[in-house]
């Protein structure tokens, strides 16, 4: 018992080792983004101003705007545009699939889909959202910078499974969720996620992040290929014979996915780990802003 | 050994393994090659996804055939194949390998050396005992057959000899040969000549055992020596075999006026088709002609192929000067008439005055009865003799009744004269005529048979001096002197006591006189000396020939008598060459007038064999250099085939297959190629110099070696590259110093030059890269910083180093900026060129002369070539320099004035960059009306 306190601490900061640079990669991504509160576009409340009125009764007197009065006979107080908190949850595929990166100029698909959630979430807490990060050791919905932390640390961590599917356990009904993996596991749980979450009114996005060998296929020859957990395998005498095959299956799965966001409101997009993620970042924003 | 053609095997059962290639078809046909684990997240999307085609992803054909053929080729080059394998000599017992070792021998001696060494490999191999011989050398005894390895060790003392054995020293050969205890074969390597004396030899060596001939199926050159021919020289050449029509060239050699060796003159032999000489005329005018030292073949390296000139060819000019007074005579009593018809035939005359022949600078001078010579013609005429002229002097009436040499001896003449001279025989005298005495041993003229009718009648007298008797070199039989000589510095003054006519004496009419004249070397002889001209007399070998046809100065050896020269038969003792006798020089040539070539008939008995064939060529390497090949490939290939050739591999791969593509048409080239790789190409140049220098425009100073001048300069440029870059559209980097002798200049638009005193002169490679640069459109601005350019220069030390400088550079005719010069309107409009001086004149190219001012025009039509040099002293740079801060740096002048002298200076040098950089621009303008007119505005 008494070397867990330091042993702990070692893992934690074992842990926290790959934070600053991904929370700091977020942030600069996030900084690409400008934007502004979720405002209402109507009175209620808020911090900024939307309009005056003519105070009524039940107005308190020190909501009086004095200088606007001053200009007229009766009183006036600002209506504040009406600003909601939305509470958005994060789910990103930490299945050791996503470790995969072609080559090593590319970043792991992992890593993009975790920048690329911390930086989305960075701009909501910004926004004044609440963030939670669904799934296994997910976190309750909180607002606030330290929620970033606690966020970037709780992606920090592996799953040991090779694939990962959706998980909606603790979102809260009419929230929004934003899911980030290659769903190039079997499809089944994802699809019943989504609409288990569009049930509960969820709406949400979908990133598909994908290394470009996989899109491309570039491989001849004998081969055997293992998931990256050795899991799975598949023999093949001719890999170049069978690229048009798995590309049709790679395009069935993406238009299964895009049929399900089409059916369920939610938004598909694919990502490839060789684009500039600003792009991907943008997308997810307008996503998750879309129809608020 | 076992051989196919001309292909051998030394291992031929490993050939047997060649069975088994179709096995290791069908193995690496069977084998699938092996997969490669991926780890691949899209394997998901992979499961259940069956292969098509169920059968294994075979190796495809040519991939299996590049390594069948590896392992085919690693089979054949351990089979040992030899290409054209030597036939083994059978046979035991000594060997003996003969070479002729004649000049013929001399182009290819080293392909004889390594037959021979080959032959005495082989009898090595066999165990035979061996001996090597060469018979232009003397036979020490019967050869010593020893075991072959010592033998080799023998061969690099042999070397050919620049003749032909003659019969005896090949009787002496057989001779020794025959004295040989047993017998012995023989390989005899000949020179491909026939000759006498080679049958009896080669009948004693069939009496000892095999003989075998080795002899190359070669044609063989000859030059004669060359011959006067009517005013020109005729070259001619022999050949065997005779063959095909043929152009030979043939070169005379020389020194040239600096004293370098080089080709004078050439001139080419047509051989006609069978005919086996050639000859050819070459004129060549006196002064070269004189400096021919030989004729050659070039590239027939051999000693026969070089014709050594002596002083037959040299045609020595003989000035003719006779006595003051012009008279009117008969043309038999001309005094220099006997003289003209002895030499005219062999030497050029020159006549006239003494001061016109003595700027001929002949080699002789002869005065005919001249006694008074004027001061000053006498010194000249001193000097001239000491510097190695001969002054040959004819008594006379003149000479006799003058006062000359009365009571001390004149420097001109040998010996002091007696007043009036004596005759004898004549009407009033006593005694008869008197004839010569025969001549001494030490005098020039000793061996020369003296005509009975050659008698004195009168004659100038020497007075008794102790040092007469060495002077004097003929004698009357009463031992009076006729011929005196002394030496005076190089040269010599010789003077015969009678006229050069027959008025005193019948020697000018025999042919004795004619012989004098030549032994005093005043007319070389055309021909050949005669057998009875060189006897008694001993010469001096300075220059031998060796086989190769290579003159090489000789000092060390004995002196050879003429009579052994005049026997022509060369040998040890007589080596071809150049040999110097008292006041002449011969030449032994290997070849000579009746020289004949033929090939060397050999009989039935003897077997022949070519020098060529001999060469066998081991294929192991080649053949296993081409498995190590095959099988890259095949790694390349595989590589490719299984997908694994991506990324930074493929880099790898794509630069090995480019070494194979170029290593493959020649894989034995690489150790030739590599000292070629080693040359310099051009000029290496300095990378980052390079790009400094021409990233951007970038002004330039020549470093002068003066640490301040260089400063200033640098100081200068960057003030001027400022000012362009705030004024113009020139934007300059930073100036940069170059170094004439090593930096590359052709990056620069315009050298700034500051001249200083203590500049050295460029080196000869500077100047070169000088006078490109200047021919290709650089400009240098030549700076003496004096001021002083007005009277061009010369009074200042810095405008004599610029003349001394400029002297090496290509520089065109240069004038005084005229007023419209296109530099006065660059930019701004100028019409002075100030900088810390102010002095008007500067110097630029000259305009052509025809250019005329157009009508109506301010300026003439200059247009085409910016001025490859500008000349001045006004100190630009110092006007130009600012500091770092870019402020002036140096005071120009007394307040404001100063200063605007100083924008001047910068207009001066915008204005001078444009230039340089816009061309004749400015000057073209010159056509804008015509230009618009024809544009319709």
């Amino acid at each position: 018992m008494s070397e867990a306190p330091a042993r702990l601490r070692a893992e934690a900061e074992a842990q926290a080792a790959p934070l600053p640079p991904l929370m700091a990669e977020a942030q600069h991504l996030a900084a690409t983004v400008i934007l502004g509160e979720h405002g209402r576009r109507r009175a209620g409340m808020g911090a900024n101003f939307w309009q005056y009125r003519p105070a009524q009764a039940g107005d308190d007197a020190r909501m009086i705007d004095w200088r606007r009065s001053g200009r007229a006979d009766t009183a006036f107080v600002q209506d504040k545009e009406w600003q909601t908190a939305q509470t958005v949850m994060v789910w990103v595929d930490r299945g050791r699939a996503m470790g995969f990166a072609s080559t090593p100029q590319l970043p792991a698909k992992g890593h993009r889909a975790r920048v690329l959630a911390l930086a989305c979430a960075i701009l909501l807490v910004r926004g004044g959202e609440r963030v939670g990060l669904g799934g296994q050791d997910g976190l309750p919905p909180r607002r606030g910078p330290m929620m970033l932390d606690r966020l970037a640390m709780a992606l920090g961590t592996d799953q040991a499974e090779d694939y990962v599917a959706p998980d909606t356990t603790g979102m809260p009904a009419r929230s929004r969720a934003l899911f980030v993996s290659d769903f190039l596991g079997d499809p089944a749980p994802t699809l019943r996620a989504v609409a288990e979450a569009a049930d509960r009114g969820i709406k949400g996005a979908m990133l598909q992040v994908l290394d470009p060998q996989e899109e491309a296929f570039p491989f001849e020859g004998r081969t055997i290929f293992e998931s990256m957990g050795g899991t799975f395998r598949h023999e093949t005498l001719k890999a170049g014979e069978l690229r048009g095959r798995y590309l049709e299956r790679l395009a069935e799965r993406k238009a299964r996915l895009r049929d399900l966001a089409r059916a369920t409101g939610w938004m598909f997009s694919t990502h490839h780990t060789d684009e500039a993620a600003t792009g991907a970042l943008l997308w997810l924003h307008t996503a998750l802003e879309r129809r608020a | 050994m076992w051989t196919i053609g001309p292909l051998g095997f030394t291992a031929p059962w490993l050939l047997v393994a060649l069975a088994a290639l179709p096995i290791l078809w069908l193995i690496l046909r069977a084998v699938p090659p092996a997969p490669i684990r991926r780890r691949f997240p899209g394997v998901a999307l992979l499961l259940g996804l069956e292969d098509r085609e169920s059968q294994a992803d075979r190796t495809p054909w040519w991939l299996m055939l590049i390594r069948v053929l590896a392992v085919a080729a690693v089979i054949l080059g351990f089979a040992g194949p030899i290409l054209n394998p030597r036939e083994e000599r059978a046979g035991s017992g000594p060997v003996l390998v003969l070479l002729d070792g004649t000049w013929a021998d001399a182009r290819d001696w080293p392909a004889r050396m390594d037959w021979a060494e080959a032959l005495l490999d082989e009898a090595g191999r066999n165990g035979r005992t061996a001996a090597v011989a060469t018979l232009t050398a003397e036979p020490t005894g019967a050869p010593a057959f020893t075991d072959a390895a010592a033998a080799i060790t023998g061969l690099p003392n042999l070397s050919p000899e620049p003749w032909q054995p003659t019969a005896e020293a090949d009787a002496a050969w057989a001779e020794a040969l025959e004295g040989v205890e047993g017998g012995f074969d023989t390989v005899w390597i000949a020179d491909g000549l026939a000759r006498e004396g080679r049958e009896d030899l080669l009948r004693v060596l069939e009496d000892k055992g095999s003989v075998t001939v080795v002899q190359a199926p070669r044609r063989i050159f000859a030059l004669r020596p060359p011959r006067w021919e009517e005013g020109a020289i005729v070259l001619s050449a022999i050949r065997t075999p005779t063959g095909p029509a043929l152009e030979v060239p043939v070169a005379a050699v020389g020194t040239d006026p600096a004293g370098i060796e080089r080709e004078l003159a050439t001139a080419t032999l047509d051989f006609e088709a069978g005919s086996g000489e050639a000859e050819v005329a070459l004129e060549l005018p006196a002064e070269l002609r004189n400096r021919v030292t030989r004729f050659e073949l070039p590239g027939a390296r051999s000693a026969a192929a070089v014709a050594l000139t002596d002083d037959a060819l040299r045609r020595r000019e003989v000035g003719l000067v006779m006595g003051a007074g012009e008279r009117e005579q008969l043309e038999l009593l001309d005094p220099l008439h006997y003289l003209r018809e002895a030499l005219a035939p062999n030497a050029d005359l020159v006549e006239g005055p003494l001061p016109d022949v003595l700027l001929a600078n002949p080699d002789v001078i002869v005065l005919a009865d001249v006694a008074q010579i004027p001061e000053g013609e006498a010194a000249d005429l001193t000097e001239w003799v000491e510097n190695g002229g001969l002054l040959l002097r004819f008594a006379g009436p003149r000479l006799a009744a003058s006062d000359l040499a009365r009571t001390e001896e004149d420097p001109l003449l040998p010996v002091r004269l007696r007043a009036g001279g004596r005759a004898v025989g004549g009407a009033m005298s006593w005694g008869e005529p008197k004839a010569l005495a025969p001549f001494a041993e030490e005098s020039p003229f000793f061996g020369l048979s003296i005509p009975p009718d050659v008698t004195v009648n009168a004659q100038v007298v020497a007075q008794p001096d102790p040092t007469l008797a060495e002077r004097a070199v003929a004698q009357l039989q009463d031992g009076t002197p006729l011929v005196t000589r002394k030496a005076l510095g190089a040269g010599q003054v010789v003077l015969f006591h009678v006229t050069a006519n027959a008025e005193w004496s019948s020697l000018p009419l025999s042919g004795l006189f004619v012989s004098m004249m030549d032994r005093l070397a005043v007319s070389s002889g055309g021909a050949e000396p005669e057998a009875a001209e060189l006897e008694g007399t001993v010469w001096v070998p300075e220059a031998a020939l060796d086989a190769q046809g290579e003159l090489v100065a000789l000092d060390t050896q004995p002196g050879v008598p003429g009579e052994r020269l005049a026997e022509g038969i060369l040998g040890p003792d007589l080596r071809p060459g150049l040999y110097a006798g008292e006041d002449r020089r011969i030449a032994v040539n290997v070849v000579n007038d009746g020289t004949v070539l033929e090939p060397a008939r050999w009989p039935d008995s003897v077997r022949v064999e070519g020098l060529e064939a001999a060469r066998e060529l081991p294929l192991k390497g080649a053949l296993l250099a081409l498995a190590m090949m095959l099988l890259l490939v095949d790694v390349l290939a595989s590589l490719a085939l299984s997908g694994r050739l991506r990324g930074p591999r493929a880099g790898v791969a794509a630069a090995l297959a480019g070494l194979l593509l170029v290593g493959w048409p020649q894989p034995g080239a690489a150790q030739d190629a590599a000292p070629a790789a080693e040359e310099p190409e051009a000029e290496p140049v300095d990378e980052d110099f390079a790009l400094a220098a021409t990233e951007q425009v970038v002004l330039a100073h020549v470093l002068t070696g003066d640490p301040r001048v260089d400063e200033i300069a640098e100081a200068g440029l960057r003030g001027l590259s400022n000012t362009l870059w705030q004024r113009t559209a020139i934007e300059p980097a930073a100036p940069m110093g170059v170094d004439v002798e090593t930096d590359e200049l052709s990056f620069f638009p315009l050298l700034y030059w500051p001249v200083t005193a203590e500049m050295p002169i460029p080196s000869r490679e500077a100047y070169e890269k000088l006078n490109r640069y200047l021919a290709t459109g650089g400009m240098i601005l030549f700076d003496t910083r004096d001021a002083d350019l007005g009277g061009f220069g010369t009074a200042t030390p810095e405008g004599q180093r610029l003349q001394a400088i400029a002297r090496g550079l290509d520089v065109p005719a240069l004038e005084p900026i005229p007023q419209d010069h296109v530099l006065t309107r660059t930019f701004y409009l100028l019409q002075e060129f100030p900088g810390r001086f102010n002095e008007p004149e500067i110097w630029v190219e000259a305009s052509p002369p025809d250019a005329a001012l157009a009508e109506g025009m301010p300026f003439r039509d200059l247009n085409d070539g910016v001025t490859p040099v500008v000349i001045g002293g006004n100190d630009w740079a110092s006007a130009w320099a600012v500091d770092e801060g870019g402020a002036p740096l140096l005071r120009i002048g007394r307040g404001m004035a100063g200063e605007e002298q100083r924008e001047f200076a910068h207009r001066f040098g915008v204005n001078l960059v444009m230039h340089v950089l816009t061309g004749n621009y400015k000057s073209d303008q010159v056509h804008v009306p015509a230009l618009l007119e024809r544009l319709g505005q």
